[in-house]
């Protein structure tokens, strides 16, 4: 059992945290977000480019620097930690994930795209009546001659007004509830027929409304098999998942740290508000949270290469944790802020607002506790 | 003892259920009990209305233009406003300086200032808290220098509700810098047109309005607009804060709420079926109607104990806890039920393009944001930990 971090991650750590301290102030990003295209094709190059972020966690075989599950993790956290808006999740931990395991024939080419920063990715699963089961599926795609024609209606697709590609699940074959029949097909963000309506969200990112009007789609763009890719997709939503709970530590840590500070120097009836014990007793719940959320992160990214279940075990059981423990610790660091903390202003409600966004995203805490009764009782 | 409403209450239920179906304006129906992006004077239809009646506010004295309701019967009214979804009447005249000015002020000031109060033509702003006086209310360091028949007045307040549609505002001020801090304060009314006044918004959390900054630079206030006597202004204050607890406590805009929540659960689907078939989610709902019922039932037996005369006193604290909690947990729980379409945000990035078409159902437009803003109730009034410490220290006498 070793907890530690090689020499090359937490250089790369240093690496990612120091560009961030640099490029990735709050009053940037708050600009950035407010702007009309909501992100910078800058940073994203310079992840690309300066620092190789966008490979670090992608195998050899796909271009990649040779790094995992550890890398993307690191990474995340730190991207949680300056509220990085531009589609790493999307694009490396979904999209990478998928050209990882699915034993598709381009899966080297786009991968290179992806590294190169040329390609991005976003993952366009959820839909409005099946919230976190994602076997619900009622996008369909029907094979016509060499193409596949999607028609169908995805929500809230995270990162796609930013996106060169999506990747679509939809169903090919069953019941609008079997888990056979699920195909994953990559289409082009131009494709005719593809109607996309781009909003921000609450949390400073950007996503779509996308509807599906008979797109055509080459044969070629199925990846994996088809009618079988219900395994594919529960395994790379759970390499999400682990990577949002690293998010969430990020964000977390920024909530805790930032509280401190503030009720170190805040004063009130003469003295420090931190002097009082009621709030030192919940800044040290809020630590307690944050400590144990890492160590459940830890547990979903080093599980996500084990058996399904396992891994699905795993996960839900960290996703249920840290979603409730950001909640928690973003709550009482607004709660302790008191005013300010309910001001546009300070950075600290921007981070609640993303660890609230965090809890709800790939399912909520009861989602995933119901997810470890369910596979505890198929054990 | 008991919990049953008499045939009384029965008929005046159905009174005032009929008031509301005929008289709510018509531009306000089916809008919901925001008043976010309503103009002033849409967000006074209401108080007009109410005004003309008599009913603006029932729990004044009747000589004061009071509607002379038991507390059952103002429990009602406020059940059949929740029912009909209407706007809140605004409350800083109605249920804060109105109450203070007819019970310190002279002759002279309730009748200058309760009549505009009732009939919605003065808009009163609160200005208490300052950037060093949260909690601690009593170090406000806005000064009032007394210069002849005038307050020379200058500080600067915070989180000043809706002082951008204010006439008038009750400030806390301190006009004897020497004395003991709650020793040295006096209440005055100030005109918000006078020169010297600014008004800064301040954007929150969900993207709204509803605060400010007010800046008082030389503001020149005639004596005669001071409430009470000099340096006994935090006697009105108290007065003030106690009556803007039970309010506070919002039962039965709750239970409205969690009607909502319900019809909203029954709606969204989760792998094709009613969320509310879900039996954690549901659990969830039981849980906080059973702590409504608590809360509900506590504010009655409060409101009993004000019509034997005893006025609200520190176990309102409760309401306000309870009531507040109550409040953030439903609108956390309508944000989990509005799923995906939790995320997208429509106030508008006019930089980012303009007005985005809604996206997703009615149920989830607004369920971020008002999550987000629901965060207040437990800071505001009195922090939920300041009203701990006046139940320990009040109550239990810890």
């Amino acid at each position: 059992m070793d907890f530690n971090f090689t020499e090359e991650q937490t250089l790369l750590r240093e690496q990612v945290s120091r560009f961030l301290a640099d490029r990735y102030d709050f009053e940037t990003r708050r600009r950035v977000v407010a702007s009309p295209e909501g992100w910078r094709p800058e940073i994203w190059q310079a992840f690309a480019g300066e620092l190789g972020l966008l490979g670090a966690a992608l195998p050899e075989s796909l271009g990649g620097f040779g790094g995992g599950p550890v890398e993307t993790m690191i990474i995340m956290e730190e991207f949680g930690k300056a509220l990085v808006v531009e589609p790493y999740l999307g694009t490396v931990v979904i999209g990478g994930g998928l050209l990882k395991h699915s034993g598709w024939p381009q899966a080297r080419d786009l991968a290179e795209r992806i590294i190169s920063g040329e390609a991005r990715l976003a993952f366009a699963y959820a839909e409005h009546k099946a919230r976190y089961t994602w076997r619900h599926v009622e996008t369909t795609a029907r094979r016509r001659g060499g193409a596949y024609v999607l028609t169908g209606h995805k929500a809230v697709v995270i990162g796609a007004p930013w996106a060169t590609h999506l990747i679509v699940t939809a169903r090919t074959d069953g019941d609008v509830d079997s888990p056979e029949g699920l195909s994953l097909f990559l289409v082009e963000k131009g494709a005719r027929g593809l109607h996309a309506t781009d909003f921000p969200t609450v949390d400073g990112l950007r996503a779509s409304e996308i509807r599906f009007d008979g797109v055509e789609v080459p044969a070629e763009n199925l990846i994996g098999a088809e009618g079988a890719a219900l395994p594919l997709i529960e395994q790379v939503i759970d390499e999400a998942t682990a990577a949002v709970c690293a998010e969430a530590v990020g964000c977390m840590r920024r909530l805790h740290e930032g509280t401190l500070d503030y009720a170190r120097q805040r004063r009130q009836f003469g003295v420090p508000i931190a002097s009082f014990q009621v709030l030192q007793h919940r800044m040290v719940d809020m630590f307690m949270a944050l400590e144990q959320s890492v160590s459940m992160t830890y547990l979903a990214t080093l599980k996500l290469g084990a058996p399904p279940q396992e891994r699905a075990r795993a996960v839900s059981a960290a996703k249920a944790y840290v979603g409730r423990s950001a909640t928690f610790v973003g709550q009482n660091a607004i709660q302790i802020h008191g005013g300010m903390g309910m001001t546009d202003e300070l950075a600290i409600g921007h981070y609640f607002k993303r660890a609230t966004m965090i809890e709800g995203l790939f399912g909520t805490t009861d989602h995933h506790l119901s997810r470890v009764e369910t596979l505890a009782d198929a054990a | 003892m008991n919990l049953e409403f008499s045939p009384e209450d029965e008929s005046f239920r159905q009174e005032v259920r009929a008031f509301i179906a005929e008289h709510y304006p018509p531009a306000l129906r089916g809008r919901g009990e925001s008043v976010e992006g309503l103009s002033k004077e849409e967000i006074l239809s209401w108080h007009r209305v109410l005004a003309r009646k008599g009913w603006v506010a029932p729990h004044w004295p009747v000589e004061y233009g009071g509607a002379g309701w038991t507390p059952v019967q103002r429990h009602i009214w406020e059940e059949e406003c929740a029912r009909a979804d209407t706007i809140p009447v605004i409350p800083f005249g109605i249920n804060m300086v109105g109450p203070v000015i007819y019970t310190f002020g002279t002759p002279e000031q309730k009748q200058r200032f309760l009549p505009p109060t009732l009939a919605g033509d003065i808009w009163w702003c609160q200005g208490y808290s300052e950037p060093g006086a949260g909690s601690d209310l009593a170090s406000l360091r806005t000064q009032a220098r007394r210069e002849g028949d005038h307050y020379i007045v200058n500080g600067q307040k915070t989180w000043t509700t809706l002082a951008q549609y204010a006439d008038w505002g009750f400030f806390l001020v301190r006009t004897d810098p020497t004395a003991r801090p709650q020793e040295g304060i006096s209440f005055l009314l100030i005109d918000m047109k006078s020169p010297g006044v600014t008004v800064r918004p301040i954007i929150t959390l969900g993207g709204e309005h509803e605060v400010n900054e007010v800046f008082l630079d030389n503001v020149r206030v005639p004596v005669e607009n001071r409430i009470h006597e000099e340096n006994k202004g935090w006697t009105c204050a108290k007065f003030l804060l106690a009556h803007e607890r039970t309010g506070i406590a919002a039962v039965s805009r709750s239970k409205r709420g969690l009607e909502k929540l319900r019809a909203i659960a029954r709606e969204e689907r989760s792998g094709g079926r009613p969320l509310i078939e879900d039996p954690f989610f549901a659990r969830k709902l039981t849980e906080l109607e059973v702590d409504l019922l608590a809360l509900e039932y506590t504010v009655l037996r409060v409101l009993a104990s004000e019509s034997a005369g005893r006025g609200p006193g520190p176990e309102s604290s409760l309401l306000k806890i309870r009531g507040s909690e109550i409040q953030q947990r439903l609108t956390e729980l309508a944000l989990e039920a509005a799923g995906h379409y939790g995320a997208p945000y429509f106030r508008g990035f006019p930089e980012a393009g303009g007005n985005v078409p809604p996206i997703g159902p009615a149920y989830a437009h607004r369920a971020a944001p008002a999550y987000f803003n629901m965060r207040k109730t437990s800071i505001y009034g009195g922090s939920n930990e300041i009203q701990h410490n006046i139940i320990a220290k009040q109550v239990l006498g810890l």
